[in-house]
């Protein structure tokens, strides 16, 4: 090649040497795209897994720490005076039940009928803000509705009590049930509503006994998710329920529960408090996974049933 | 499949029952898209109209607003009068539901309710009402239904099954039982057989020929052998340049098919198109 060496070869040299160093810049190119692909992959890898394990490393530490403090006592007894050992959580599990149920109670009937409305009816600027409003509501930081349930109920009306405490958890609970109802009647095909309607009965009526029944499990999957996020609030119970050291099922007077529980008992000094609040985590945690495995597998079915 | 099934006792003097549905200047729009312009159609007691023409020619268009139901997409609206025996349905102080009651309707896909049994879904036109007019026995309008359905034989032992574990084409059947349970005077049908094998379709055809002897049938069908095989009148609707459907040409089935008096209509039924 060197030997006969022209102007129209040198350039031909010249463009291979081109297509060479092209050849090399787009190997070493792809070798820099490969490492750092690897290297991407495994940072994102590495940040799911801290972000997973803090999950396991709560359950463990809670569990770890908790155990000790759950017997048959913590669930049937109420606190014992300070500086006595035992005794259990029984008014704050049991306040927690009825507030929730009575909070429940209370926002099925707005949380649904906004779905209802929301999916068979709303359309236009009014919908778009119901919408807008509910998703600012789920939003809002709990200690706002607890100081507003406290400004508007505790002072004007009820005083500290289970009322003024059920309204608080019911705040937290119509946003999430109407928006997951919502979803879920939106799953129901339009045929179904065309059936109905075309068998000349009347568009409520369709809704009430065709539409709603047909994904009636996905509903009551939404209004279970909203009583396990209500279940862990705190900030909305510190004005409103106050809390109770002893049996109340008086909706009228101050009302323990569990989360106000352990935050009593966090903040205390006592090491027997502290093992208590750690079990009380626990059992909420329980509690809570027990209701989101629920609603996976309600959903799931759902799913596979259309 | 129908000759074999008992025949019930009132099956042998049938009344004519004689309803007519007229349109008049039929206009159909969706908010602001015109879809159907000034079509005029007449279907006679007792026979079966088919409604013809290619994809976005309208005809199911028409079909829904014959019994009100188009009503049910956002900002769909009507101008022109549609007539059932002479009585103008979209007459202001006429309710929309009770329309629907005397003009059932069936769909293109079997859409029996899923959460019903067999039986629920035949008597769901009075169970989702306000219940069966007293002294009526449900068992007796369910097996009537049923029977005129051509679906009895098939299901009479499995009446507490869910009405979705049927197959497609006895899906179909319960869906047209569960729209003569409510006794109609007409019967709207948007391409009843498109999602059935052809023995399925060819049991629905049958007991159209079987149901026209107490009802109006409106069918629409993309099927031409279909309209052959069963419509007494045939109609074609055709959307030109503007996307708006016109009617193109209607008259009796024998005539459209054998000697069309319009161009298009010609070259459609002849694959020309379409």
């Amino acid at each position: 090649m060197q030997q006969s060496l022209t102007n129209v070869s040198v350039r031909a040299l010249s463009r291979t040497k081109q297509a060479q160093t092209y050849v090399a810049l787009e190997e070493a190119r792809f070798m820099r795209r490969r490492i750092m692909r690897s290297f991407m992959v495994g940072l994102l890898g590495s940040l799911t897994t801290v972000a997973v394990l803090i999950l396991f490393i709560i359950v463990a530490y809670t569990t770890v720490n908790g155990i000790g403090g759950i017997n048959l006592d913590f669930f049937t007894q109420i606190p014992k005076p300070l500086g006595q050992e035992g005794g259990g959580i029984a008014q704050a599990i049991l306040g927690t039940l009825e507030m929730l149920a009575v909070g429940a109670i209370i926002a099925i009937p707005f949380g649904i009928g906004t779905a209802i409305y929301l999916a068979e009816y709303g359309a236009g600027w009014f919908a778009d803000t119901v919408r807008f409003s509910l998703e600012l509501l789920a939003s809002l930081p709990s200690i706002v509705v607890g100081v507003f349930v406290w400004a508007l109920v505790v002072r004007s009306f009820t005083g500290f009590s289970g009322i003024a405490g059920a309204i608080a958890l019911a705040f937290i609970m119509v946003p999430i049930i109407a928006r997951s109802v919502e979803e879920i009647l939106r799953l129901v095909p339009n045929s179904l509503r065309e059936a109905g309607l075309a068998l000349g009965i009347a568009r409520w009526r369709v809704i009430t006994k065709v539409v709603v029944p047909t994904v009636l499990p996905g509903i009551l999957t939404g209004v279970v998710l909203s009583v396990a996020r209500a279940a862990g609030e705190t900030a909305p119970l510190l004005l409103t329920a106050l809390g109770n050291e002893f049996f109340n099922f008086d909706l009228s007077r101050p009302m323990g529960a569990m989360p106000l529980q352990i935050y009593n008992y966090a903040i205390s000094p006592y090491k027997d408090f502290h093992t208590k609040a750690w079990g009380a985590m626990l059992v909420l945690i329980v509690v809570v996974a027990l209701f989101s495995g629920a609603v996976r597998y309600s959903m799931r079915n759902l799913r596979r049933a259309r | 499949m129908l000759a074999n099934s008992p025949v019930l006792p009132e099956r042998t003097d049938i009344i004519q029952k004689g309803h007519e549905l007229e349109t008049r200047n039929l206009n159909v729009y969706y908010g602001e898209t015109h879809a159907v312009e000034d079509v005029n159609l007449k279907f006679s007691p007792n026979t079966i109209t088919a409604l013809i023409g290619p994809s976005g020619c309208g005809k199911s268009t028409v079909l829904r607003s014959l019994n009100r139901m188009h009503e049910v997409t956002k900002n769909a609206y009507v101008k022109g009068e549609v007539l059932l025996n002479g009585e103008n349905i979209y007459a202001s102080g006429v309710d929309p539901v009770r329309i629907r009651r005397r003009i059932g309707m069936v769909f293109q896909k079997p859409n029996p309710f899923p959460m019903m049994s067999v039986y629920e879904n035949v008597i769901a036109g009075f169970k989702l009402n306000r219940g069966a007019p007293k002294g009526v026995n449900l068992d007796e309008i369910v097996e009537r239904a049923l029977r005129s359905a051509a679906l009895w034989d098939e299901v009479k032992d499995k009446l507490k099954e869910s009405g979705a574990a049927l197959s497609g084409g006895q899906q179909q059947r319960l869906c047209i039982a569960r729209s003569i349970a409510v006794e109609p005077e007409v019967l709207l049908m948007d391409e009843p057989c498109s999602a059935l094998d052809p023995i399925s379709t060819l049991k629905i055809e049958e007991l159209m020929q079987e149901l026209v002897k107490e009802y109006t049938i409106v069918l629409v069908t993309h099927n031409l052998q279909q309209a052959v095989r069963v419509a007494d009148m045939t109609a074609f609707l055709l959307a030109g340049e503007t996307r708006v459907g016109h009617l193109i040409e209607f008259n009796t089935t024998q005539q459209i098919f054998d000697n069309p008096s319009d161009g298009r209509t010609a070259d459609y039924i002849t694959g020309r198109f379409g």
